[in-house]
Order: C-alpha cells, then structure tokens, then sequence
C-alpha cells in the first residue's frame, strides 16, 4: 500500500504543479497568419530525390508560401511516381525534370494529364569523370581516344581483365554499354545501383589516389566539394543518338525543365505562375545545394537565405 | 523405416552429390560461355515490353474503370482516415490545434502503463525510457509519425492475418494454398509493387500502409495457423468427446493454448513492419524513413545514423514489450493483490499527464533544448570517417580475397555455363537431395527463371547469394554455439544483433561503400549483416535447448569443451542449423535490391532501374518474380532435405 500512497501523491504533485504549469494551447494566436491575403490555395510540389532538385523545390516553395500565401505540400517522391501524380491530382508541379521522353510521351502526349512549363535555366551535363589528382597526373586521360592505354589501372575485382568504368544511378538513361562497345574500349560497364555509391567512389578515389572512372553528371552538389573532370567523348550531334545500340558520341546536354499537372495549368493560379517564371542559373542553384548539403541548412533555410540575397530575381518571376 | 536403407542414402548422398558437382566442373570446361543467355542491362524481351504495357494500360484506365472508383477507392479513403487519424493524434498538429492531441508526455505516460499492464515493470521502464531518448534526439515528430504508421499498418495486418491465420490453422487445403502466397508476399522486393501501389492507391499514408501491411502480414497468418497446428491432440479430442461446437473449441482450447505464439506473430509482424520506415519513405511515407533518405542525397552518415538509432530503439523496445506479454501470457500464476488498485491509480496517472501534454505547451512539444541527436550524429561521423580513412586498405584486401578466391569462380560456374547444364545440375540435386517432388519444383522453377529473360542475371545474384549464405551460416555456428554456452555472451551480443536486423540498410551503406567499394562483395556484406543475427539467434536458442542433462553427461565422461560442442551441441541442434540455414537464405534474398544499390548488379539492380526508369518497369518486375523463384526453388530443396521436416508438426 506504500507504493500506492507513493503513486497516489505523485499524481497529486502533477494535479498541483499544472496550477503554475506553463503556457496553455490555444491562448496564443495562430502563427503564420501574416502572409498576404491573395487566393492562392493548395499546392503539391513534388521532391524528387537529389539535392538540385531539392534546391529548386525550396525556393518555389518558400516563394510560394511567403510572397504569395499557398499552402505548400511537398511530397517526396521518385520521377516515375511523381509523373504518376499528374493524373491522380496528387502533384501539381515537378522543378526540375530530366529529359525523360518516355514519361513526356506517356504522360503529356497519350494521357494529357501533363503540360511542360518552361525551362529551369540549368544545363544538365551527363558523361564520364575521373577525380582531379588523375587528371592532374596523366592529363591526356580527358581525350577518350587514350582510354584503352589506361584500361589496366582501372582493373577491379568486378570487371575482370578489363577496365571497369562505373556506371550507374539507375535514375538515370545511360549509353554506356553501347558507348565501350562502339569506340571499342577494352571496358567493363559496373553498375553502381546508386548516386550514394558513385559519391563515395569518387571521393575514396581522391583520398586514396586510386583510379577511378565513372558517370556522373551536372549540376550536382559533390562538384563543388570535388571537381571532378570530364572526358571528352565524340561531340554530340543531333541524331547521333538515334539507334541506341550504335550511339558512339557524347550525351547531349540536358535542357532542364519543368512540367506541371493539366488541370494545374489550366487553372493558371498564382503557383502556377511562379512555377512557370521560375528560372535560375547552375550557380543559383549549386549556392542552394551547398546551403543544403554542406552547411545543413534545413531546405527552407536554405531557401530563405538565397532569396534574401535576391530579391530581384524573386522580383522578376512574380512580376509575370 | 528401416535402418539399412537409411545408412545406404546417408552413406551414398554426398557421393552422388560429389558426383554430380564434379560432373558438372568438367562439362562446364568445353561448354563455357554456350548458351548463358545473357541480357544487356538495357535491354528488354517480350514479356518485359507486355508488362509495360499492362501497366500503362491500368494508369490509363485509373480514372474511368468502376473497379477503381468503387473499390480500389473506399479501400483507401478508410485505410488513409485510419492513419491520419492516427497522426492527429500522436504525431501531427491537428484539429486547428498547433500540436497534435496528444503530447510527448501523454504518448510516454500511455505507453509506459500499457506496457506495464500487459508486460510489467522492466519493459515498462525500458519502454519510458526509448520513447523519452526519441525526444533527446530531437526526433519527436518523426517518431510519432513513423509509430502512427507502423501501429496503423499492424492494426490492419492483424484484423485480417490473424482470422486468416485461424482458417490456414483449421483447414490443410487453405494452408497449402495460402504458404506459397506468403513466401511471395514476403520474397517480392517492394521496390516492384511501390509504383503500382501509388497508382492503385495514390499517394500517401494509404500506399504507405498498403507497402508495408504487404510485407507485414505474412507472420501474423503464419504464425497463428502454426500455433492453432501445434495444439495437443489430446486437448482438443477431449474437448470434441464433451460435445463442443466448433466455435466453443476454437475459443475454449484452440486460441487459449496457442496465444503464446500468436503473440509471437504479432512481434514479427510489427518487427517487420518497422522493416518496412524507409523504403514506404520513397512515396512520401512521413517519419524517420525520410530523414534516413534525405540524410543519403548528402551522404550525411551521422543524420542518418540518428534517425535509424530511432528505429532500432522502437524496434528494440516494442519487442521486448511484446515478448514480455507473451511470456506473461503464458504464465498462469495468481496476480498479486496489488494488481487491481495499482491499474487503476496508474491509470489516473496517465490520464492526468495525456490531460497535461493536452493542454500544456510544455508537455506537448517536446523541449529542444536537451538534444543529443547532433552528438549521436558527430559521433557517428567521426567513427564513419576514420573506418573510412584507416581501413579501407584492409578492407580492400578482404574484399579481393573473398571475391577472387571465392565468389568469381562460383560466379563463373554458375553464369558461363550453358543453361541447361544448370538445370540439369540443379534437378539432379534437388532429387538426390529432395526427391521427386522438390526435383519437379527446381524444373519449374528454372523454367521461370529462363523464361523471365533474366536468366543470366539470376545466375549471377545466385552465386552472390551462396556466399552470402555461406558466411551468414559460418558466423551463425560460431556466435550461435557460443551464445548458446554462455549466457553473459548472449546478454551481450543480443541487442547488437536486434541493431544488425533493424538498423535501415541505407544508414550504413555509404561506409561500407568507402570501405569495400561499390562491388558485389559490399552487397554480400550488407545482406550477411541483416541476416546472420536472425541464423545466430536460431543456433543459440537450438543450443540452449538441449538438455541439461544431455550436456552434463557428457561432462561427466570427460569430454572437452571441442568435442561437447562437435559431439553433442552441434548434432543435437541440427534441426536448428537447418532452419537457420533456410531463414538465413530467405534474409539474405531479402537483401538483394539492397546489393543493387552498391554495386551487385544483376537481379538486384534491375529491380532498382525498374523503379526508377519507366521503360525498364516490366524488366523490373520479372526481375522481382526472378528473386521470389529463387528463394523458392533454395527453400524446397532445402527443406525436402531437412532430417526435420514435419516435425513441429504433431
């Protein structure tokens, strides 16, 4: 019964301190009703999973919440499924889209749930990379044609006799096997399965001064820990690409852009608008990712910082 | 049977076996490099472009089909309500409040008097303490969400898996029907069912749920059937001889006497649940899965760490709970007289603190001004980076010598030789090994294989698959007999393998890419640390559950510790190695999607493109029902030849 009484006074003691105890809910007046008055409503802005992405995804959104009063909902999700999203209503909006002729194909030419809204202003750039110090060691590496002299240093557990050329974000399109056997590179193409393990590569590559050559590709937060260096392939012409298993030329360079939901479109809100006047450079958008990944800012942070630093750009996509 | 025909199979199998390896080894010299079927991974064969079509063909209908708009729906209206609902209570700001309804005191408070009343003081305090270090680390919110989601989708598994479980456990014909079932529920890579999920069920808490109830459900129906199954005889012929109604038996003698392991399903289901945080983070599952995602965009090993710290601690204690009830359950002592006063004035107490963390800024939100997430996190950083930095050169060493001594020529073996000499070498086996039943399943099974396209592909996460059951059976003998014989090893490795079993893969794959590179010797490794806890329990407890006086009579002839363990814990346990072995093998094929993201390529990274690239969908998934016939055709050839079978079966 000790332990009872014990109980029973504890219970007491808590009753009593809640007297004095502290702000109650509901007293203070709701935060964050200061935003603008303005009709803006709901807006679903899908995250796909890297850090530009998300670098992009912060400011529209923090533009989007304080400038024009939306309720943003970010949701994180992978390309395939946020393309899905259009046609459910889940997603309005995705800012930062990666060529992708299938989903275009599939999801704004036969199902015509998406419209595309305009270039981002980034350039994205895909090839074949080594760390600096090899380029720094052996600087006729960068011209492809000597690749086959330094296929024996690149030899790993995973590729056998050959040089192993490490492939592969399953995210995104690669030629790469077509490329080796093309250009008649005495190469293996090793798949990676993941940014995660392209990054440590590269960064064990340096550390260690192994040899190392992969795919990789801009604009990526890592560059501006460590710029990596690009191998010249065959220029890229239009057309070189057309018949996937004979391509022997470089990957065009990426237009980035965005693609919004029909109905999201059509309604012509103010998101909608911001989303379409939306456009950056690669360095806007590297500063952003390094805020995010380096500093580890939260994205918002992230988001408020650069748009403090430039008000006039922020200016220009609400002006239209 | 008699005992001469026993010792000849025993006397002549290894032979054969021998025989037949060795066959094989000389045939594959002049035939190597015919007939391997191999695939590009960007390229794609009929059945691959078929399956993109029926997808886009459901994506197009989404909208207009009536299944989905009176069915397909309400499903997910109810299940969504059902976990935001939960949500608003513990975890989101809800009903115009800034907070949701119910604070970090009040979530403590309950949980600790649940988990005393159901399984008294030890895992009550444990169960106090985890949920208060969810706060000092600074992920409260997460948490919550993260156990919104997990308690919404074992809710839901239970109320179907456990009346599913009764019928598998009454009728044999449902049982054979659903096992296999299961095995595919439980061996399917979510990576393969996550996009359709999202189309079906669009995106939010419902696919969430959906994803993991997928993968969750599986223990609960097994379970319960096996508890219902292993029920005396005895006790439920004297209860038909007193005339009982077939309701009355099942709730008079059938649950009452198998609850203990139905308990056990539940733990298994929420443990595998809790399996499932990170990868239903990847269509926008809220809680701890996405911290642990966004953390690996950055390469942040010690965010990460923190958030899957998180999971191992909720993993941890609501299994010690569960366990804890279970064991209570099974006791049938008297309750002290305490009890019933104590319940109730425990119950004021919570009552009183869920009204506080109600109503109070300061016992809803929890403060964070005591963290120590960022300490974990540099902690782990800096543990992280010098294994990366000190030994990565050893490491490397390890990695070749297993690769080159071992993996590479199974891997040869298996990929260069023509196909029908693998399913001829793999038929023959399962016959000398099974009979002829399993020898029938093998056939099929390489017939699926070959016809998924993906042969050659299959071949190679096999040969990675083997190692990695290899060395996952190795550590499991050697930490397994160990912990069996001595009980303060296992006080002690115990919760580290709890972590090696919950600790999301994607914390620790950044340091064991720096460590090992991205190869298919980093996926083996990764698969061998998920694994091998689950095969080095199973020995310990097949160990610990031989006789006492088994044990001290060989003690007592004078045997040395060698030749007790070699002679008589080992033998004796046998039955446990087999299960390990066959668990081990089904964690390890659980791991394969995983490899695809370090380097395994294969089956592994095929499902992975598939989720990531529209057009290699259809591959993905073949590659997916490639991983599940896998582990099918291992698990019957294996199990036909366990010296066990049908034992647990009275």
């Amino acid at each position: 019964m000790k332990l009872l009484r014990l109980t029973a006074t504890a219970t007491l003691t808590a009753l009593a301190l809640t007297a004095c105890g502290g702000e109650k809910i509901g007293e203070t007046p709701a935060a964050g009703g200061s935003a603008p008055a303005q009709d803006c409503g709901a807006f679903n802005l899908a995250v796909n999973p890297w850090v530009g992405y998300e670098a992009n995804a912060a400011v529209i959104a923090y533009v989007a919440e304080k400038n024009l009063g939306c309720k943003v909902t970010k949701k994180d999700l992978k390309e395939e499924i946020a393309w899905q999203g259009f046609g459910t209503g889940e997603v309005d909006a995705i800012v930062e889209n990666w060529g992708h002729d299938d989903l275009r194909k599939k999801y704004i030419d036969e199902q015509k749930t998406a419209v595309a809204a305009g270039e981002t202003g980034n350039k994205g750039v895909i090839g074949w990379y080594v760390a600096p110090w090899m380029a720094a060691q052996y600087p006729d590496i960068t011209d492809w044609n000597n690749l086959n002299k330094y296929a024996e240093q690149f030899k790993t557990s995973e590729s056998g006799d050959k040089g192993q050329l490490l492939d592969g974000d399953p995210s995104f399109v690669t030629n790469d096997e077509a490329l080796v056997k093309n250009l008649k590179l005495n190469y293996k193409v090793v798949y990676a399965g993941s940014e995660a393990a392209l990054i440590t590569a590269f960064r064990q590559s340096e550390a260690k001064k192994t040899p190392l050559i992969g795919y990789f590709y801009e604009p990526q937060w890592f560059l501006s820990e460590l710029k990596l260096v690009k191998i010249n392939l065959p220029k890229y012409e239009t057309g070189c690409d057309a018949d996937a298993a004979k391509i022997a030329c470089d990957y065009p360079e990426y237009v980035l852009d965005k693609i919004v939901s029909k109905k999201f479109a059509d309604a012509n809100g103010p998101a909608y608008k911001l989303v379409k006047a939306f456009t950056w450079t690669n360095d806007d958008q590297n500063l952003v990712a390094k805020y995010i990944s380096e500093d580890k800012l939260s994205a918002d942070d992230a988001a408020k910082k650069w748009v403090e630093a430039n008000p006039d750009k922020v200016k220009a996509w609400l002006a239209q | 049977m008699p005992s001469l025909v026993k010792d000849r199979r025993r006397l002549n199998r290894p032979v054969l076996v021998g025989a037949v390896l060795a066959a094989w080894v000389l045939i594959w010299i002049p035939t190597r490099g015919l007939d391997t079927l191999g695939l590009s991974p960007a390229d794609l064969t009929p059945l691959h472009h078929w399956l993109n079509d029926v997808n886009d063909t459901v994506g197009a209908n989404r909208n207009s089909s009536p299944f989905f708009l009176y069915f397909v729906n309400e499903i997910r209206a109810a299940v969504d309500s059902f976990v935001t609902f939960l949500q608003d209570l513990i975890a989101q700001p809800s009903y115009g409040r800034p907070v949701p309804v119910l604070g970090w005191l009040g979530v403590v408070a309950v949980v600790a008097y649940l988990s005393w009343a159901f399984a008294g003081w030890k895992p009550a305090v444990l169960a106090a303490a985890g949920f208060v270090f969810f706060g000092l680390q600074g992920l409260w919110e997460e948490s919550m969400d993260t156990l919104a989601l997990t308690l919404g989708a074992v809710v839901i598994s239970l109320l179907i898996g456990i009346p599913l479980g009764i019928w598998a456990g009454l009728s044999d014909r449902f049982h054979r029907l659903v096992t296999p079932v299961l095995d595919f529920m439980q061996t399917m890579p979510t990576f393969v069912y996550l996009a359709p999920l999202t189309l079906l069920f669009l995106i939010g808490p419902a696919s969430a749920t959906i994803a993991t109830l997928i993968y969750a459900m599986p223990p609960a129906i097994r379970l319960t059937a096996h508890g219902i199954r292993s029920v005396p005889r005895s006790a439920v012929e004297a209860t038909e001889s007193l005339g009982a109604t077939g309701w009355q038996k099942l709730t008079g003698v059938l649950l009452p006497l198998s609850k203990r392991t139905i308990v056990l399903g539940v733990n298994q289901t929420i443990m595998a649940a809790l399996s499932m945080v990170t990868i239903a983070a990847l269509i926008d599952a809220p809680g701890l899965g996405k911290t642990v995602i966004k953390a690996l965009q950055t390469l942040d090993v010690g965010t990460a760490f923190n958030a899957g710290l998180a999971i191992v601690v909720m993993a941890v204690v609501l299994d010690r709970v569960t366990t804890a009830a279970g064991d209570r359950a099974r006791r049938t002592g008297r309750p002290s007289r305490f009890r019933r006063p104590l319940l109730a004035v425990f119950a004021v107490a919570a009552g009183v603190c869920c009204y506080l963390s109600y109503t109070y800024f300061w016992a809803a939100e929890f403060p964070d001004d005591v963290s120590i997430g960022s300490d974990l996190s540099k902690g782990a950083d800096a543990v992280a980076r010098w294994a990366q930095e000190d030994l990565s050169t050893a490491t490397e060493a390890l990695k070749n010598a297993v690769t080159y001594a071992l993996l590479n020529p199974l891997e040869a073996l298996l990929v260069q030789s023509p196909w029908w000499l693998v399913g001829a070498v793999a038929v023959l086996l399962a016959v000398l090994l099974g009979g002829v039943r399993a020898a029938i399943t093998t056939a099929v099974c390489v017939a699926l294989l070959i016809g998924a396209g993906l042969w050659q592909d299959s071949m190679t996460t096999l040969a990675m698959t083997i190692v990695a059951t290899v060395m996952v059976m190795l550590l499991g003998v050697l930490f397994g007999v160990w912990m069996g014989r001595n009980r303060l090893a296992d006080r002690i490795v115990r919760p580290v393998l709890d972590a090696g079993q919950t600790m999301p893969a994607f914390v620790y794959l950044v340091p064991f890419l720096a460590l090992f590179s991205a190869t298919r010797f980093t996926a083996i490794v990764a698969a061998v640390v998920f694994a091998a806890p689950v095969a080095i329990k199973i020995v310990a407890d097949g160990v610990r559950a031989i006789p006492a006086a088994t044990a001290e009579a060989a003690t007592a002839a004078g045997s040395s510790a060698w030749q007790m363990i070699t002679k008589v814990q080992l033998p004796m346990a046998r039955s446990s190695l087999t299960l390990a072995a066959n668990q081990g093998l089904i964690y390890v094929l659980s791991m394969v999607v995983v490899g695809g993201l370090v380097g395994a390529g294969a089956l592994g990274y095929d499902v992975v493109a598939g989720f990531s690239q529209g057009q290699l969908y259809g591959k993905g998934l073949a590659a997916g029902a490639a991983i599940v016939v896998l582990g099918i055709m291992l698990d019957r050839i294996a199990r036909a030849s366990s010296p066990s079978k049908g034992s647990n079966h009275p």
